[in-house]
């Protein structure tokens, strides 16, 4: 068995035994990243000479007998995340050469065990998009079949995760960034409650949405980062005051007499068979675990997507409002006073995209509309976070499916952005309730797609998902299935 | 239409962005549809409904006020697109 292939806690129980060395792991990685990189493109920036010196520093550390959690385990992390000292240009021409002075918190938490960082990933340009299409670095592709996406915005990691070009990943997630592109890849992604983990020295998109979340090959591994980067921290002041858990301690918990409510309204048309058949099926296997199950209604959930695209764009115009060419990010050249040095770097840094959501929120803010847009979306909000108050008074979790078909065709949305947005129409509205949510592969396509189950829970509830996902995992193998990456891809 | 050409305009100064003229008629109609998808929030009675700005209930955070450590002037500069003598530099306001 290749070592690239394995699991975080499988690795830490070889370490500790002394039949490999962290050095001996990340070579495994790297060739590994030689051999497929170039179909995937799952990273912007490797770290290889950092990380063969950081897995010298963890193998001492194992000779002392201080091994911890993460001690020696080759990490991927989504360039959106400060590292000190290494390059993070969040998928955009205008963060191409920003070089952060100082260390994100969830890196400082990480760094404690002494993992190895091998790379930043690729990722839509400022986390704006479902397909990692749009970043300025390039088109990421998906493990599973060459031709389509990852997913998005984490898909850099998702890919690089389904491909063993890493052991894990962390992603971030504003509106299904983490959940949508594990499912495309068939891996496991979790986005914590809001303010579980600090986004101190993550690149801002929309603030009373982000989160940081772990990326993984199954749900242990899941647990053991999840517990490493949760925790308060006082440079982010929305995190919140609660000490970090261990989740690992809910793995193997039975789930008899759990009540898993499922929301009627998601099982809309336009959902695939495929995705239909394979989340009934998995309903079945946690009923065969002692679950139960109920149909339940979130009566606001068809105006999730409208309140996360007026919210979301709104705050993103006035987080990247930033980059003016002044302190940092490029600049544009032969301009004509401030004004126009202003528009020039702006107009030329930023893509598409990004710049159809900043004149959206723009336009959401701007006197005159700002009532009927951004006023009537927060308030429609506080309705979407009530029908789940109310939908957990009588379930323990929700069981969704995480999109609404496999991963698409790149190139297939690129044109009609509504339609991109729609594909996260099973994940928002946790972001919008600030609730966390996993998901989990359940399944795979005619084609051979992998196919991804959601669990929602209640505020700080992240160890119930991961019970729940354990116990589904332990009776089941899609987590173990590995996509064959030939040339041409299909099987 | 819900959004002119015009508005696309006015709405592009205050981003501070820059379009071509192709380029504004493609947002214009792009925009125009994603407001149209929005339209169906007027159908939700939200009378008396306080907007929720953040999912979990925090309230003000307070720390002692004392200097603390911070990032260094020259590190500060480092990824300046133009810093000369301890300055950001920016080009003429004052024309």
């Amino acid at each position: 068995m290749e070592l690239y292939r394995l699991t975080i806690h499988e690795l830490q129980e070889m370490l500790r035994k002394g039949e490999v060395t962290s050095r001996d792991i990340t070579e495994s990685v790297f060739r590994r990243i030689e051999e497929v990189e170039g179909k995937t493109r799952a990273f912007i920036t490797l770290m290889k000479e950092k990380g063969f010196e950081q897995a010298e520093m963890a193998d001492m550390r194992i000779k002392e007998g201080k091994q911890s959690r993460l001690t020696g385990i080759p990490l991927a992390i989504k360039d959106n995340m400060c590292i000190k000292g290494i390059k993070t240009t969040c998928g955009s021409k205008i963060l191409e050469n920003y070089i952060p002075p100082y260390n994100g918190t969830v890196i400082e938490r990480l760094k404690e065990h002494l993992p190895v960082f091998i790379g930043k990933t690729n990722m839509d340009e400022f986390a704006m998009g479902s397909s990692t299409e749009t970043s300025y670095f390039g088109v990421t592709r998906n493990p599973w079949d060459l031709e389509r996406i990852p997913g998005g915005s984490s898909g850099g990691s998702a890919s690089a995760v389904a491909a063993d070009e890493c052991i894990a990943a962390l992603g971030s997630d504003t509106g299904g960034s983490i959940r949508q592109p594990a499912a495309c890849c068939g891996i496991v992604g979790l986005k914590p409650t809001y303010g579980r983990v600090s986004r101190f020295g993550l690149v801002a998109f929309a603030s009373s949405l982000d989160q940081i979340g772990p990326m993984t090959k199954d749900v242990r591994d899941c647990s053991i980062l999840l517990s490493v980067i949760s925790g308060h921290d006082k440079l982010d002041s929305t995190s919140i005051d609660l000490e970090a858990a261990d989740y690992e301690k809910y793995l193997g918990m039975d789930i008899k007499g759990l009540k898993i409510g499922i929301p009627m309204e998601y099982f809309i048309e336009g959902i695939a068979p495929d995705v239909d058949k394979s989340l009934w099926s998995a309903v079945k296997e946690l009923e065969k675990l002692g679950a139960t199950y109920k149909e339940i209604s979130l009566p606001h959930s068809e105006h999730a997507v409208a309140v996360y695209y007026l919210i979301a764009p709104a705050e993103a115009s006035s987080n990247l409002a930033r980059y003016d060419g002044v302190k940092y990010g490029y600049r544009a050249s032969g301009t004509k006073g401030l004004m126009d040095m202003y528009t020039q770097t702006r107009s030329e840094g930023f893509g598409q995209e990004v710049k159809r959501r900043i004149m959206l929120g723009t336009y959401a803010l701007s006197a005159g509309y700002y009532d009927a847009y951004y006023k009537k979306a927060s308030q429609v909000r506080t309705l979407i976070k009530r029908d789940f108050d109310e939908a957990f008074k009588e379930c323990d979790v929700l069981l969704t499916p995480t999109a609404p078909t496999p991963a698409f065709k790149i190139g297939e949305k690129t044109d009609n952005p509504l339609q991109m947005y729609l594909s996260d129409i099973f994940t928002i509205p946790a972001n919008l309730a600030g609730i966390p949510g996993i998901s989990i592969p359940c399944g795979f396509s005619r084609e051979g797609l992998p196919i991804g189950l959601q669990l929602l829970g209640k505020h700080f509830d992240e160890g119930r998902l991961l019970q729940v996902a354990y116990a589904f995992e332990q009776h089941t193998d899609y987590h173990l299935k590995k996509p064959v990456i030939g040339p041409s891809n299909r099987r | 239409m819900k959004i002119t050409k015009e508005e696309v305009d006015k709405v592009a100064k205050l981003a501070r962005l820059g379009f071509t003229e192709e380029e504004k008629e493609k947002f214009a109609s792009q925009l125009n549809s994603i407001l149209v998808y929005f339209d169906k929030l007027g159908e939700v009675d939200t009378r008396g409904i306080e907007p929720t700005s953040y999912a979990s209930a925090i309230s003000n955070v307070f720390r002692d006020d004392k200097v603390e450590s911070s990032v260094s002037k020259e590190e500060s500069l480092l990824n300046a697109p133009d810093g000369k003598r301890d300055c950001f530099r920016v080009p003429r306001i004052i024309e």
